[in-house]
């Protein structure tokens, strides 16, 4: 559902992404791997449309996306989560999901203004999703709290349920277990798996956790230093020599 | 005690001495080879210093006296804690309504001057409400608000003297075409932010003052337009003779003698209904999606349009509908003075308008409106001491800053009530 082919992005002389090609098909895990620096967030960044790279395409379906806008893209069912967490810190919890479905809700000022039974049965709607979701990400009583009190852990889950509540095809994940404790991550995990699972969502991961990343992908990705290294199964990545060298052996 | 308390203290008790020195219009005199101080006998001075210890000693044990009064039991608490919210809405709503109907019946009671002042203020409040959509809720900081409150207010004055459009007439009119120009300003602002929004919006004000001034053969220039129209009711006018063929007086329909106040009373009337429903449109705009997107773009500009916010058309429409608000309230201005110049709108009214979002407490409705009172009415009361009055404008806002950088009545986010899903 997704390809990118020979994606380049170049900042001024710093040649940051390189050359990179992956596919998402529907129904599947993806990861990206890599050391730090190696180009994991400026690939999402141009697949969400945030830069417009400088070579090569990102089909989504059979539709070329690269350097269309970032608000266009998520329209699209593309979605994504952010390295540092990114809420609407001073709005509660569910207004932080009610924003997400904004376009679920998008009625005239007029309607909105009435109050119209139109308008009612939406709004009623999306506070329902809105509550679906926090239950499944275990937030339902913290609803009403400020989204920027919440611990760390819980922040990150709603941050995914945000997204989640916009119903989107493809989820992008940046380092989504970053700063999560074991049990925390264990529970990511489960949630991850069960997007794909029960709400038919594809989703591509960049994550450091090695056993988070071989334990829940189809596929994985390892770049390096901007450029391609390997692709493959969990199975093949593990014993590929190349990665071996370039990363796992240096961890 | 901590020595940060003891210096805390001090500072405030030194900020309070020279603050009433101002306020009080004390004035220091050379006497001989030494200084008085004029204008303060004995008992005013000791006051002073008394208010001063007070400060100090307050700000000293502030710990200890906050930790005190919370060990006492507050009987009245616990019961607006423990309400639903549904409960405190209605509560709130009840309020609202109280407060309506006494501001409706108030001015049948009040002196032709305060209710003429009063009018001056729901103006600003109106103003206020409508900055504070842009200010506070959308987090663009506009220098030129007054700009849209100049288009409201000159839209009426011309229509009426070129083509003898009436009040009820202008008041959409003049609210429509400022907003128009609202959408006008927000097109060439849209990817500034911060500082360079300021000073553009503060250019755009200029401009538009600027404009009103020069165009002279339109606007009669610095000399203003005069004659403005007053409101009628139901074709009903509220001079002493009837100026439009056709039209019958006030006074003269319900055989009553004629009155001027009757006049003031109404143009009060109908800037109180005019700032009531302000604050009701806004209050459910920030209940709808266009009120969300505004404080998601506030909040995190990047995750809003991450989850497909555009920015062009959140900052247009809160640009659009906070000048909205302020062309209301310009129309309401023109027909009370029934005279207006380009003096009327001078960078200091933009300014004085977003000290009162910033005193209210961004964001918090009820707050601005405080605030709003607030403005208005204390440099009144504080005639005597008009020199001073920027001075202890000024001093209060940094006072507030200090203490108080929340605002008078910072926003409470209403709770919204989700049904547990099966
Ligand atoms: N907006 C930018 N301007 C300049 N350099 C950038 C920008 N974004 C990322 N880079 C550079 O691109 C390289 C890859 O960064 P990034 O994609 O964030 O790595 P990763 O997410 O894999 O840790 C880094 O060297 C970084 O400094
Ligand atoms: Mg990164």
């Amino acid at each position: 559902m997704l390809e990118v082919r020979e994606l380049s992005m170049r900042f001024g002389g710093l040649l940051a992404v390189d050359q990179v090609s992956l596919d998402v098909q529907e129904h599947e895990i993806v990861s990206i791997i890599g050391p730090n620096g190696a180009g994991k967030t400026t690939v999402f960044n141009c697949m969400s449309g945030f830069y417009k790279p400088t070579g090569g395409k990102i089909l989504f379906g059979d539709k070329e996306i690269q350097g269309t806008p970032d608000y266009k893209i998520s329209r699209l069912g593309l979605v994504r989560t952010f390295q540092h967490v990114r809420l609407f810190n001073r709005m509660t919890v569910v207004e932080n999901l009610l924003v997400a479905q904004h376009r679920h809700l998008n009625t005239n000022l007029l309607a909105g203004l009435f109050k119209t039974p139109g308008y009612r049965k939406k709004e009623q709607k999306s506070l329902d999703r809105a509550a679906y979701w926090l239950k499944r990400v275990g937030l339902l009583d913290l609803a009403n709290r400020d989204a920027g009190n919440l611990a760390y852990g819980q922040q990150r889950r709603l941050e995914i349920a945000r997204c989640m509540v916009t119903e989107p095809k493809l989820l992008m994940l940046d380092e989504p277990a970053a700063g999560l404790n074991p049990a925390e991550t264990r529970e990511l995990n489960q949630l991850i798996i069960s997007l794909k699972e029960d709400y038919n969502v594809s989703v591509v991961l960049i994550e450091h956790d090695m056993s988070l990343v071989m334990e829940i992908s189809d596929r994985i990705n390892v770049i390096n230093q901007g450029r391609p290294l390997a692709k493959g199964t969990p199975d093949e990545i593990r014993h590929n020599d190349d990665v071996i060298k370039a990363y796992l052996g240096e961890a | 005690m901590a020595t940060s308390n003891l210096k805390h203290a001090l500072f405030c008790a030194i900020i309070t001495l020279v603050v009433s020195y101002p306020i009080l219009g004390f004035n220091l005199v050379s006497q001989g080879t030494s200084v008085g101080l004029e204008g303060a006998n004995p008992t005013t001075v000791t006051a002073v210093f008394l208010a001063a210890l007070a400060v100090f000693l307050f700000q000293l044990f502030r710990d200890q006296i906050m930790s005190g009064l919370g060990r006492v039991p507050k009987p009245a608490l616990p019961t607006t804690r423990n309400m639903s919210d549904a409960t405190r809405v209605r509560m709130q709503n009840l309020i609202i309504l109280f407060v309506v109907i006494g501001a409706a019946i108030w001015p049948f009671l009040a002196s032709r001057g305060s209710v003429d002042l009063a009018t001056l203020v729901l103006i600003y409040v109106m103003l206020a409400l409508g900055l504070n959509v842009v200010v506070g809720l959308a987090g663009l900081l506009d220098l030129g608000y007054v700009a849209f409150y100049a288009v409201g207010a000159y839209t009426f004055a011309l229509l009426s003297q070129y083509f003898g459009i009436s009040f009820w007439v202008a008041l959409p009119t003049g609210a429509l075409l400022a907003a128009l120009f609202g959408l006008a300003l927000g097109f060439p602002v849209l990817r500034l932010r911060g500082d360079y929004l300021a000073i553009v919006t503060l250019g755009f004000g200029e401009i538009i003052r600027i404009l009103l001034n020069n165009w002279t053969s339109l606007t009669g220039g610095p000399n203003g337009i005069g004659g403005i129209p007053d409101p009628t009711l139901f074709g009903m006018e509220f001079g002493r003779r009837v100026k439009e063929e056709g039209n019958i007086s006030f006074h003269d329909f319900f055989g009553i003698a004629y009155d001027s106040t009757h006049k003031i009373i109404f143009l009060y009337l109908i800037a109180l209904v005019l700032a009531v429903m302000t604050f009701f449109a806004i209050r459910r705009l920030m209940q709808m999606p266009v009120g969300r997107s505004w404080e998601a773009l506030r909040e995190d500009e990047i995750a809003a349009r991450s989850l497909g916010l555009s920015r062009t058309g959140v900052k247009l429409s809160a640009f659009t509908i906070g000048a909205f608000f302020a062309g209301f309230a310009g129309t309401v201005f023109a027909s009370k003075q029934g005279f207006i110049s380009p003096e009327s709108f001078v960078f200091l009214e933009s300014a004085i308008i977003l000290a009162i979002v910033v005193l209210g407490g961004m964001g918090s409705q009820f707050g601005v409106i405080l605030a709003a009172i607030a403005v208005t009415i204390l440099p009144e009361l504080a005639r005597e001491f008009s020199e001073y009055r920027m001075l202890i404008f000024g001093a209060a806002m940094v006072l507030m800053m200090v203490w108080r950088p929340q605002g008078l009545l910072p926003m409470r986010r209403i709770h919204i009530h989700l049904d547990k899903p099966e």
